[in-house]
């Protein structure tokens, strides 16, 4: 595989699992169970939007056909899309909320740590901003799995619940191909299999804190995102984002 | 030497630069200027001089205020004639370590906490180490609480102070 088509392919994948993540804490704008809370969720999805468009706009650069972030952001469909399932599931509710950012953030923050060493200039300076953002957003999901894991019996039930159902989504976070390895070999992307032991630390470490029991291994588990395979959840989550560049456009902001 | 709008008589220097970039306040926190911010990191001239490239680094990635301050640094330089360019780099991380005291003075004169050094405690989401203290910008004590780690801009977290009993607003170390 050619380096710059794997390397475009990458960015655009940290790009979508950002960006979608993004658009899910932005749904909570002015729905927030506090004022607090809906600010803060707000705040990170600032922070996700600034990283996808860091990353896509190196992409298109990449692929060097004129196109620009927004182009590739809002003028592609669902099986074009290559973020990973888990940040597409829908908020439901805090808990889930909270818990989707706290597993795919804890990789995000080791996946970034890595990347601030990777040969490639612009991730490795794309990865230091991230890192200190997404240190900050796996602090504050983390603390409200704790309050609620350790809280109330109603608390406690609806993060276990939302914990059972996301479980599904985070063999996929791990998952790799020839995009991944063809990087790896030239020192420009991260190999992920080496991240696990540590996530599986930190995400033991906050569930143990929670008094929440870590899933049994060998349940179903979802594959294929970052090739384009989704649940039903993303192309109603598009069909929204979308919308306005789509009906108009020629709009600029 | 680089010549502005008033041609020959008044060449611009690097300094005379950087000082009418001092005058271009933050947007969001207006206290500061975006030279004692630490998002412009160089200006370099073009070998004819007609020109100039500002070098400038984002403070959080989404930051809504960086455009702004992009346009603001157009609009300042072009009237002196010169062609402005900007150029956005992404390493070294733009960190709250690099305000001068003097800076955090002016923070804090404005209300707003300024931002404690880098610790081993901001660099690790699960570190139990405790946080520096922080100090209400009103009353001086620390016997402050954390409200949220997310503020009104992506730049600051929000406390209250258990002694005079104001909310008030951190610079979060970064």
């Amino acid at each position: 595989m050619e380096t710059n088509i794997a390397l475009y392919k990458y960015c655009v994948r940290i790009a979508d699992t950002s960006l979608i993540l993004a658009q899910r804490m932005c749904e909570w704008c002015g729905h927030g169970p506090v004022l607090e809370e809906d600010i803060a969720m707000s705040n990170m999805g600032l922070d996700l939007i600034g990283q996808s468009r860091g990353f896509y706009s190196y992409a298109a650069k990449l692929e060097g056909k004129g196109r620009t972030e927004d182009d590739i952001a809002y003028f592609r469909n669902e099986r074009e899309f290559l973020n990973r399932c888990l940040v597409e599931q829908p908020n439901t509710d805090f808990a889930y909320t909270m818990m989707r950012s706290f597993l795919h953030g804890c990789l995000a923050y080791l996946q970034f740590r890595t990347l601030v060493k990777s040969k490639d200039e612009t991730i490795a300076g794309l990865s230091e901003k991230a890192l200190k953002e997404m240190t900050y957003h796996v602090r504050h999901a983390s603390e409200w799995i704790v309050r609620m894991g350790d809280g109330t019996d109603v608390s406690h039930e609806k993060v276990k619940e939302a914990l059972g159902n996301l479980w599904q989504f985070t063999d996929e976070l791990f998952e790799m191909d020839e995009v991944d390895q063809t990087l790896i070999k030239s020192g420009i992307a991260c190999d992920l299999s080496l991240l696990r032991a540590e996530w599986d630390q930190m995400v033991n470490e906050v569930l143990a804190k929670a008094k929440l029991e870590r899933p049994a291994a060998g349940g179903y588990q979802s594959k294929g995102g970052f090739n384009g395979t989704h649940t039903e959840h993303l192309g109603h989550l598009l069909s929204e984002m979308q919308y306005l560049p789509r009906a108009y456009p020629d709009a600029i902001w | 030497m680089p010549f502005g709008k008033m041609g020959a008589s008044t060449p611009i220097t690097t300094d005379a630069i950087w000082n009418l970039l001092k005058q271009i306040p933050d947007p969001e926190v207006p206290a500061i200027n975006i030279v004692e911010l630490g998002v412009v990191r160089d200006v370099i001239f073009s070998e004819d001089g007609s020109g100039v490239e500002v070098v400038m680094t984002p403070t959080y990635s989404g930051c809504p205020a960086m455009k702004v301050m992009e346009d603001d640094v157009k609009e300042k330089l072009s009237a002196e004639g010169l062609e402005v360019k900007i150029k956005i780099i992404y390493k070294p991380a733009w960190t709250t370590d690099w305000m001068s005291e003097e800076t955090k003075a002016k923070l804090k004169a404005y209300g707003i906490s300024p931002p404690p050094k880098l610790t081993f405690e901001h660099l690790h989401p699960l570190s139990t180490v405790k946080n520096a203290e922080v100090m209400c910008p009103f009353c001086d004590s620390i016997n402050t609480t954390l409200t949220s780690q997310f503020g009104s801009t992506a730049c600051k977290a929000l406390h209250f102070c258990d002694s005079c009993h104001q909310p008030f607003e951190l610079f979060k170390c970064h």
